[in-house]
């Protein structure tokens, strides 16, 4: 029982991170219909970013933690979301319009160019940083096994509550938000009414891109260590989370995420670490079998 | 306020429009009439952008909007209830009315969507119904609405008549001018109507194959022999 609870508070934290990444496959996905290949990129720059940051930080003396990752948020979320609104102009934008593959295959690129940029100008070695977020509650205590919850979970699931909770408001209830849902629908009307479509899905991009960027900031964070590779392993979990949760749905992304941060947990705690890939995508492949179309994903069934 | 000079569009290697010269004064209502497939649709499009035009210029109030953004089209005061009414499915409709207000100034929004209330009663009721359930009827109701609350000054109609019961084919009608006779609303309206249109308007055009053929006044339009004989003969003329 100690243990099945620390696990799952272990996958809720892993969870939350591919949630925080999968929004941003997910509204890519549903404004123009295609799925940002440099995603995971972005994700891993933020982490960069924020080993870079606390680095720096550290040296200046700064040693207030919380001021210290408020300001490398910060930093993460405008660098990021200059890169996320560089992959749209380059890899997206110019090829709007022709046949769908070609934009993939750019972000494919453009993936691959911030990967090994990355890796230029950081080095291919893991880059690790002393721990800032330290201790954590016991909540539970039997003789052989102890549940615990630590700070920096705490942090990554009260910030990930915190943001999905503003996020949903912005998309229902502001007039970008409504924006964004008008264009998801019918990018021509939109331009009809009198929505900047162009500025509209750069917006996206750029906020898809500063979720990542909080996701990075935590995971570096929770683990203390980063390579320039976990862009795409953390890209094609939070992708495959969007794909369960029904791509185009921003609950779905979250349950997603939510899901497969469990399974992950719980498969390499009770079965094997080292198929726990295989685990996630075993489930992702059943429910597809039996929703095509994810989890909380709609069906296209309309009155045109 | 409009004017249109030579004005092609293509899709690919179609010419949809070839050489369209129009011009729409402020405070009119001008119809266009047509047969199926001669460019009426495309020309409305193509004054917002949509496609752009090949060849030709496009003026609004004497400025040049040939090339300008469709977006800055219509914050110039331009709006369309577009063909096949494209209303947005997954809003609902007090949101699609939202959403034709983003370039209106939002201190009048309350007292439009009024308007828009006083004028399709129906829409109040449907309030809060995603706009993908409405009927066809209530949907081009919808349209219409949609495109009066971004307050344009030259409203662009795309067949406003498709779909609806006659009754509320006179009510459009009506309050469209209505709209023009109090507010001064300049209108460009696309027919199958062609009867009810040129009664309605000032002045009307005749396409044929992406070609203006025809012109005049609404009254010399229908009682043109060539006019009668291919939009009106058979048509009930209640
Ligand atoms: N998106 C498109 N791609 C290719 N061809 C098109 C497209 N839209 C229209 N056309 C062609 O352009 C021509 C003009 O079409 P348009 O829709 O403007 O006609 P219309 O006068 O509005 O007809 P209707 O009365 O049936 O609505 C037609 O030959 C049509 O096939
Ligand atoms: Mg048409």
């Amino acid at each position: 029982m100690e243990y099945f609870l620390q696990q799952a508070i272990n996958g809720l934290t892993l969870g939350a991170i591919y949630g925080l990444v999968a929004i941003g496959y997910t509204m890519v996905y549903g404004i123009i219909g295609m799925i940002n290949f440099a995603h995971g990129e972005i994700y891993m720059i933020g982490a960069f970013i924020a080993v870079i940051g606390f680095t720096i930080l550290s040296m200046l003396g700064i040693s207030s933690v919380p001021f210290a990752i408020l300001i490398v948020l910060i930093v993460a979320i405008l660098f990021t979301s200059v890169y996320g609104w560089a992959v749209e102009r380059i890899a997206y934008r110019p090829l709007r319009g022709s046949f769908r593959l070609a934009p993939l295959i750019s972000a494919i690129g453009m993936s691959i160019f911030l990967q090994n940029y990355v890796q230029v100008l950081q080095g291919a070695r893991v880059k690790p940083i002393q721990p800032i977020v330290t201790g954590g509650l016991t909540l539970m205590s039997s003789s052989h096994f102890t549940v615990s919850l630590s700070y920096i979970q705490i942090l990554i699931i009260l910030t990930t509550v915190v943001l999905m909770v503003g996020f949903s408001l912005l998309i229902t209830r502001t007039a970008l938000g409504r924006a964004q849902r008008a264009c998801e629908q019918d990018l021509t009307m939109a331009s009809l009414v009198g929505i900047n479509v162009d500025r509209t899905i750069s917006l996206t991009f750029v906020i898809g891109a500063g979720l990542a960027a909080v996701a990075g900031v935590m995971v570096t964070l929770y683990y203390g260590v980063i390579d320039f590779y976990i862009g795409f392993q953390a890209g094609i979990k939070a992708f495959a989370a969007a794909v369960l949760g029904g791509i185009g749905s921003l609950p779905g992304a979250m349950l997603g995420g939510l899901l497969i941060g469990l399974v992950e947990a719980f498969w390499s705690a009770y079965f094997t670490i080292e198929y726990k890939d295989l685990a996630t995508f075993s489930i992702l492949i059943l429910v597809l079998i039996f929703r095509p179309t994810g989890l909380l994903g709609r069906p296209e069934v309309e009155k045109v | 306020m409009l004017n249109l000079q030579g004005v092609h569009t293509f899709y690919g290697p179609i010419e949809a429009l070839r050489g369209v010269t129009l011009d729409v004064a402020k405070g009119e209502i001008v119809t266009l009439i047509g047969a199926n497939g001669a460019g009426k649709s495309t020309l409305l499009m193509t004054i917002c952008g949509r496609p752009r035009a090949a060849e030709g210029s496009i003026r609004f109030d004497g400025e040049d909007i040939t090339r300008e953004e469709t977006f800055s089209i219509i914050r110039r005061g331009i709006a369309q209830a577009p063909e096949g009414r494209r209303i947005f499915a997954r809003l609902t409709v007090f949101e699609n009315l939202q959403i034709g207000a983003t370039v209106a100034d939002p201190g009048h929004f309350a007292s439009d969507i009024e308007k828009v209330f006083t004028l399709f009663p129906i829409l109040r009721k449907r309030r809060d119904q995603r706009g993908g359930t409405l009927s066809g009827g209530e949907q081009q109701m919808l349209s219409i609405g949609r495109a009066l609350m971004g307050r344009p000054r030259l409203l662009l109609l795309d067949e406003p008549s498709l779909g609806l019961a006659p009754m509320i084919v006179k009510q459009i009608f009506a309050a469209i001018a209505e709209i023009n006779r109090a507010q001064g609303l300049t209108v460009l309206l696309v027919e199958q109507n062609a009867y009810h249109a040129l009664r309605l308007a000032h002045r009307g055009y005749v396409m044929q194959t992406g070609r203006i053929v025809l012109s005049g006044s609404g009254a010399e339009l229908l009682a043109n022999p060539e006019v009668r004989a291919a939009y009106l003969e058979g048509g009930v003329h209640a």
